[in-house]
Formats: C-alpha cells, structure tokens, sequence
C-alpha cells in the first residue's frame, strides 16, 4: 500500500453566485470541479494545464490559503478541518507553498532572517538561540551565503529571492510543499539552478511535491507523476511515461504539439 | 550528484541611486520649506527659554504701539500686550494643536483604513460607509457642532479637527492597503501561522507608512489652517491665550486704526502653512514610489543620441547593394545618477531583405534595447544612443530628425511587443487603433481605411471581425489582442518587423497559433524579422539565423540549424544545457553558476569569463573579438575554433 501524503475527493471550488441587490443572479464560475487526486510521499505530482483552467485555485486549497466549496482534503489519513485556528496552524505545519513571483512573495520592508523566522516563531515556537541556529542552516540548504541574512529582498537577485521563498517554505520541515510556477519568472539559467536545487532538496530531505507548472518541459523533468487540467477538471493523469508518450486526451495531444522544441520545426513548408 | 556551490555573486550592488535625504535637498523649494518650518518650530520650541515679556500681561497706557517701538519690537495690541511674544507663544500653541489633531486623525483614520481594506466585505463597507456619512457634512460645519457640543475651547477645537480629517486618512490609506492585501507575502504570512492582527501590524503598516507620512506632511498645513479659523471664530483658544488665530480674530476690528495687529499674525500663519505645504510635496516626491521610478520624468520623443554616434562608416555601401537593415558597433547607455549601465555594448548585424534573425538571450542581456534603439525608442533620459550606426536601405538613422523617424515607425520598420493590453489604448476601440494606424500612414478616406482594417483583422483570423472592430481592448481575450497587434504591424505592409517576446504572455496552444500565423504572413508578404526572445523553441520554429547575446554583446551568430548543432561560445552551449527539452527527460539540465554581470560594472575582457568553464587567463583581459568561423558563423571567444570543447570541459 502507496504511503499517500496527501489526497483530494471531489475538491471544488466555485467563484461569484448569490444574487445581485436588485435580484439576478451573479454568474458562477467553477474554478475548481471535482478534483480527486493522490501524491504518494517522496514523489512529485505535476499539475499542468494553461491560464484559467483552476490550477492555481487549486495550490491555493491545498495549502489552505482558500476554503473548498465542497470536497475535502485528506493529509496523512486525516480529513483537514480548517475552522479551527489550531488545526489551521497544524494544517501550515504539514504543507507550504512557493510562490511564483520571488520578489513579491517577500516583504520588501523585512529581512531575509525576518522573513525565515516568521514560519519558526509561530508555528514551531523556536526561542531565539533555536532560530537563529536554523536560519543559517536554512540558508546553507538553499546555497545561499548565511552572512546575507540581514539583507534585504531587494538586494538579491530573482533566482535567490526564489531560494529564500523555497527556505522559507522549507523552515517548519512541511510533509509536502506546493509548488506554484516556482520557475516560470525566471531566467533559463537561473531557472536550471532553481530546479537543480528543488531535486536536490528532494533527495537530501525526502520531500513530496505539488509541482504546478505551464511549461510542459520543465513538468517532464521534474515530475513522476502529472495531472492535465483544462476547465477546472483533470482531463488525464497518468505517469509520466504514459502522458508524455501516450497522450490519451485531445487536449492533452493539443498541448503536446504546440510546444516549440530548440532544433526542430514543427510547420512544413 | 555535484551540489551547488554556494553563490559567489551575491555582494551588494554599490547604492547607484541617490538617498531620500539627497534628493530632498536637491528640491530647492522643499529645502526652502524645510528651513522656514523648523526656523518658526524652533523659535516656537524656545519660546520659554527666550527673554520675552509675559504675553498675557496687559498695559492699556502702553495699547496699540506701533512696531519698533521702545521695548516692543512689534508693537503692542488693543490691551497693550507686547506682539512679540504673544505672537511666539501663540505659534507655539498653534503649532501644538495643529500637530497633535494631525496625529490623532492619522491615528484613527489610518487604522479604519487599514481594517477595512484588510478585513473587506462588510467590514469595510460598515467602516467605509461611515466614513462617507463623516463627509456628506461640510467639514466646517461639522467642526463648529463639535465645537458647540463639547463646548469653546482649545482641547475641544482640537477633537473637532481631527475628527473632520478622519475620512481623509481613512481613505488614503485603505487606498494603498487595498492593493497590499492581494500581495503574495501577505498569503506566505498567513502560512507561517501569523493571524491577522500581527500581519496587520507587521506585514502591512511598514509598507503604507509612506503613504501615512506623505498624506500626514501634506495635510498638516491644513490642520495649522483649520485650527487658526476656529480660534478665529472665537471657538478654539480662549482669552487670555493667545494662539494665532484668535490674535488674528482681535485684530480684525483695528485692522483700519492698527492694521500691525492683525497683520502680523496673518503673516505667520503665511508662512507655516507654506512652508509645510513645500516641505509635504517636496516628502511626497522623494517617497512617493511612483513618482521615485522617474514618472514624473517625461521621455522625449526620440532616444538622444551623442555627437559621437551616427557618423558614416568609410566606404558606406550605397543604397541599392545595401542590406534591408544594418547595425554597426551599437551602443546604448543608460546614465543614472552617477551610474552608466552599458545595455548595448558594440552590436554589429545584418538583416537581408526577406529574413527572420532571432535575438535570444537572459533578460538584462540587452535585446530589447537592441530593438528599441533601431528607431530611437528607448527612453531618454535615461537612455542615450553614444556610439554605433544603424542604417535602414543605406539611410542612417541615428541621429535622423524625428519626423523622418516618424514616417519609418509603425510604416517601413514595424514593432510587435509582448503584451499588446499595455501597448493598445484601453479608451479607443481596437478598430479605431488600425485605422489610425493605416491612414498615419496612407493617403486613404476613412471609409476606405475602415474596409483595409476588417480586410487586415480577416487576415489574422480574428473570428467575427467586423464585431471586434468596434471592441476595446479589454475585452479580447491574449491571443486576440495579439492578433490585432500583429494586424497593426502589418497595416502598411512593413519591410521589418520587430517582435519583442509577442508570445511569451500566451499560453502554449495560443503561442503555437500565433506563432503561425505570424511566419506565414510575413512569409506572404516578403516581410524581414527581428524576434526577440528567450525561448530556444520558438526561435527553431521561426527563424533562419540566430543571434545569442549576453551582458549587450552579440557573442555567438550563425544559422538556427548549425548553432543548435554545434553551439561554438561556451555561453551558447551553458544556456542550451539549462533548458529542459520535452521528450527528453532524463536529459540533465545543468545550471549555469552564479549570475550574469550588471552592466554597469562589466568585467575586462570576455563578461562570461567569471561563470566559464573554459576560462583562460587571456579570457580576462581586452578586448575579445567576434571571430568568423566560416558559413556566416561568428563568435565572440577565444577558443571557438578548438575543436571538440566539451571533451577539455570533462
């Protein structure tokens, strides 16, 4: 038996409805329809899928950012109930999130060690001593110089403001980080160091990912398993071997085809 | 598996850009109100301290001396009281009540803002809907049923001021939380466990407290005002006290027999409140974010170009065996402060008639600025065009009058850019937008202008184009909006046209159709293309000749086919061994260390040099050249004729 991190059954998520003061109804979009989906631990599941087909509503559920409208989470065996603080702080223990935008994931007015020890003082009520210990230890992790940590966001680059939001994600050692385009603002070189980063990271700690990406090739590279969303619904998951080189969906033989790869033409002249 | 090194680059760029405190001082007015401000706080402060008369001591023998007179350098009032230092008493007392209201509304008003833009729904339209009731009164009416509640009185007059400038505050600052809320920091507080009074206070405030400072320093002028008309009215400071609007008010029934009176205090308050209003914009321009990023700097119509540039190679090709589009030794700087970033470093390339060349490089590689440069669009200041040529069919055009710029943009030499939402006008409709396009252009009616546009929107197959002439830009979708810019680029059916990462906003299946469409019209039409990009895929698909470029130089040139093939700068084969290729996953894509050079404090020598793994000692010193290696191949490093590089890399 699979060793599940986290599960989804029937996971919605719907924008709008009600009515209007002067009667009407507001239009309803589902963001999110019925989603059910698995991440066994140590793997990676990637979720690919082109703007507005809920992917990012759906990272937003899993870390608890953003209430289901119907459907539950099941975190290590246990459904998520999010109405209490306590269990919401036990919930942020368990999973976090990277951002997709570096900069603005971090505070332009704190820190680098501010912004590390938030996720340290209260979630896992570190004393000072305990914090700053993990803090350099973070920053060696993330193959960042630990004498930056008094710096501010703005004086590092976007590959290392994506490295500080990786650490900071990494501070309460979470059973599965989300991963919201890590990439997609970056650099191809600093992209390649990122994903490097995120494998290793993987192998050292034994980490389990949510990898949400719409860069087909990047998905390949880093997922075991990947999960096609096209209007709020998973059209097809599968393995990667099998989504890659047997696409059963159109949309997902659509996607495939309109990748441009360096080297090659596609269009016949 | 090699870990990575830890990052060697990471020292703090040399601060390029002056101090809040420096670009204060370089504001002559807010200096101005600056020294006037702390001049009259600073008597007012010393006020027990300096060898003053009791300003509440009457003397009616000695009533309504005139100024300079014995022992009263400004003169006595109606019961004899030495101006001087009631005058310096009362600012005092102004001064104090002004600030404190001040403070007490930015208080009050700023917590409502920041609660409600922070909680939204009903707390926000309770609280808000409030505020808006606080304003349906005028303020001044309002401050005087204060005032006749709570009863005359210095203390009250101060409530009432404060109370009417809450909703100012209020909504200030609720303006600038509301577009701090939706941050993603925000979101990662809320996962570290923080709850929101603490993201409130910590996460938020620090980030508005600019707003609160400008609205406050812009605001206390007023207050010093509304405090003065009260007292006038008789409602703030009471008698004895002297405060400079109750002075005023006394003096206003001698103002024929003993204009001094009045006069003097009206003076003061002059003067303070002028020197605070300088003093508030003059903060407000050195905090104002906006305003910091040079908007208030308005860009000339073309890029300014240094004498040095534009001056005609010897033995210029002439027009008819010239290529479509030659750049010779470009150079474009921009200049801040006392930085100079060199964007584009010396770039030398051709363009045939007919051909597509892609630009490929990180960002900060000097790309967009290459292209830019080309008609004199790069912004100046800061930018400056200080060396090179560009000749369009033989015609220079560094240094061309704007007006024959002009009849080239948009005409001969076309530009696509990456999100057409920005580059589109949101008030016109799209249609309106070709059109004017076209009839910049060509001598054509409207109607007949009209009819060219629907022909052009059929052409990019913008489905039902006679409707979406008349939509607006907002309501395309992506891929639509960038139809109609590739529409407006082929208007006047162009010889060049620019594309500057037209696709890179799309999704994939959208990218792929316009992508297309774009090569098959340009193809139709005999069109040459510049394409910008950083995707290795989307050059292969398009274009016929390549060039990579880093840190503003072109360092490797040469067809699509061969420099994929066999990449000869070890730049070239780094960058494409960083990008996953779909269908081979197992590849491993190796990151290239440390980062790219800030061009303003560009290494001697190659600018890789520092991340190379072929690295010489020759590497760091010089100039290196382009070396031509044959079948239109070039590249910018010493070992690019060695054969076989990868296996001296192993």
């Amino acid at each position: 038996m699979p060793d599940v991190v986290v599960e989804t059954r029937d996971l919605c998520r719907s924008f709008g409805g009600g009515r209007r003061l002067l009667g009407g109804l507001k239009p309803l979009v589902r963001a999110v329809d019925g989603v059910s989906l698995r991440v066994e631990r140590g793997r990676t599941l990637g979720i690919v899928g082109e703007s507005g087909c809920g992917k990012s509503t759906l990272a937003r559920m899993l870390v608890g950012l953003l209430e289901p409208s119907a459907g539950t989470i099941i975190l290590d065996g246990k459904p998520v109930d999010e109405r209490k603080r306590e269990n919401r702080l036990d919930f942020h223990r368990k999973v976090q999130l990277v951002f997709q935008d570096p900069l603005s994931s971090l505070n332009p007015r704190k820190t680098v060690r501010q912004i590390l020890e938030a996720p340290l003082q209260v979630l896992l009520g570190m004393s000072r001593a305990e914090r700053a210990a993990r803090v350099t230890e973070l920053m060696r992790l993330v193959s960042l110089r630990p004498e930056f940590v008094d710096r501010y966001p703005h004086e590092f680059s976007g590959g290392q403001c994506q490295r500080i939001g990786i650490a900071r994600a990494l501070a309460a050692e979470p059973a599965l980080i989300v991963l919201d385009e890590p990439v997609s603002a970056l650099d191809v070189s600093i992209q390649a160091q990122v994903l490097r980063l995120l494998k290793d990271l993987q192998q050292r700690l034994g980490l389990t990912y949510v990898f949400i990406s719409h860069d087909l090739a990047v998905v390949e590279n880093i997922c075991d398993r990947i999960a096609v969303m096209y209007f709020g619904k998973v059209v097809e998951e599968g393995s990667k071997a099998d989504i890659f080189r047997r696409p059963a969906h159109d949309y997902t033989k659509l996607l495939l085809a309109s990748v441009p790869v360096p080297g090659r033409r596609h269009s016949q002249r | 598996m090699t870990s990575l090194a830890l990052d060697e680059t990471g020292d703090a760029p040399p601060r390029s850009r002056p101090s809040a405190w420096n670009r204060l001082s370089r504001n002559a007015l807010a200096t101005f109100g600056l020294v006037l401000v702390v001049a009259i706080a600073a008597i007012a402060a010393a006020a027990p301290l300096l060898p003053l008369a009791d300003p509440n001591a009457t003397d009616v023998a000695n009533r309504l001396q005139p100024v300079f007179s014995d022992g009263h350098w400004l003169g006595t009032d109606q019961l004899g009281r030495d101006i001087l230092s009631r005058l310096i008493w009362g600012t005092r007392v102004s001064l104090a009540v002004g600030i404190a209201a001040t403070l007490v509304a930015t208080a009050i008003g700023a917590l409502i803002g920041l609660v409600a833009a922070y909680y939204g729904r009903w707390t926000d339209t309770l609280l808000m809907r409030g505020i808006d009731m606080l304003m349906a009164f005028p303020y001044l009416l309002l401050a005087l049923a204060i005032v006749a509640v709570l009863g005359p009185g210095l203390l009250n007059a101060m409530v009432a001021i404060a109370l009417v400038n809450i909703p100012f505050f209020a909504r200030a600052v609720r303006g600038a939380t509301v577009s701090l809320v939706t941050r993603e920091y925000v979101d990662a507080a809320r996962l570290c466990g923080m709850s929101n009074p603490r993201i409130i206070a910590r996460e938020i405030f620090p980030n508005v407290l600019p707003v609160i400072v400008i609205t406050m320093s812009t605001t206390l002028g007023w207050m010093i005002l509304e405090t003065a008309g009260l007292s006038f009215l008789g409602l703030g400071a009471q008698p004895p006290q002297a405060d400079l609007g109750s002075m005023l008010g006394d003096g206003r029934k001698l103002i024929v027999t003993a204009p001094h009176v009045a006069t003097i205090p009206g003076l003061v308050i002059l003067l303070l409140v002028i020197g605070t209003n300088l003093l508030g914009d003059g903060l407000r321009d050195v905090l104002d974010p906006r305003l910091k990023s040079g908007a208030l700097a308005r860009p000339m119509a073309v890029t300014a170009v240094d004498a040095s540039a534009g001056r005609p190679a010897a033995g210029a090709p002439n027009a008819a065996e010239a290529p479509l589009l030659s750049v010779q030794g470009l150079e474009t700087h921009f200049v801040m402060g006392r930085a100079v970033f060199r964007a584009v470093n010396g770039v030398s390339f051709d363009v045939a008639a007919g051909e597509a060349v892609g630009i490929v490089g990180e960002s900060g590689s000097g790309k967009s600025v290459t292209a830019l440069s080309l008609l004199g669009l790069v912004p100046t200041p800061p930018g400056r065009i200080v060396g090179g040529d560009i000749r369009f069919r033989g015609e220079s055009l560094i240094g061309a009058p704007l007006s024959r710029l002009q009849d080239i943009r948009g005409n001969r030499i076309a530009y696509i850019f990456q999100d057409p939402l920005t580059t589109l006008n949101p008030l016109l409709t799209v249609g309106e937008q070709v059109t004017e396009a076209v009839r910049r252009h060509q001598n054509l009616d409207s109607g007949r202008a009209r009819q060219w546009t629907l022909e052009l929107f059929e052409r990019v197959q913008i489905p039902r184009a006679k409707e979406r002439l008349a939509s607006y830009p907002h309501e395309l979708s992506g891929g639509q909006r960038q139809r109609v810019g590739i529409a407006m680029a082929l208007a006047n059916d162009p010889d060049l046209i620019i594309a500057d990462e037209p696709t890179t906003a799309l999704d994939v299946t959208t990218q792929a159709q316009v992508l297309k469409l774009l090569d098959e019209l340009r193809r139709e039409r005999g069109a040459a293309l510049i394409f910008i990009t950083h995707d290795f895929g989307v050059v292969s698909e398009l274009c016929d000749r390549i060039l990579v470029m880093y840190a503003g130089r072109v360092v490797e040139e040469g067809p699509v086919e061969a420099v994929f093939a066999d990449p000869r700068h070890p730049y070239t084969r780094r960058l494409m061994a960083c990008v996953p290729i779909l269908g081979e996953p197992e590849r491993s894509i190796d990151a290239i260390p440390g980062l790219p050079p800030a061009v303003n404090r560009l290494p001697p020598g190659c600018a890789f040099a520092p991340r190379c793994p072929l690295v010489l000692d020759a590497c760091r010193h010089g100039e290196i050249p382009l070396d031509r290696l044959g079948d239109g191949r070039a590249a910018r490093c010493i070992r690019a004729q060695e054969s076989d590089q990868e296996s001296s890399d192993a």
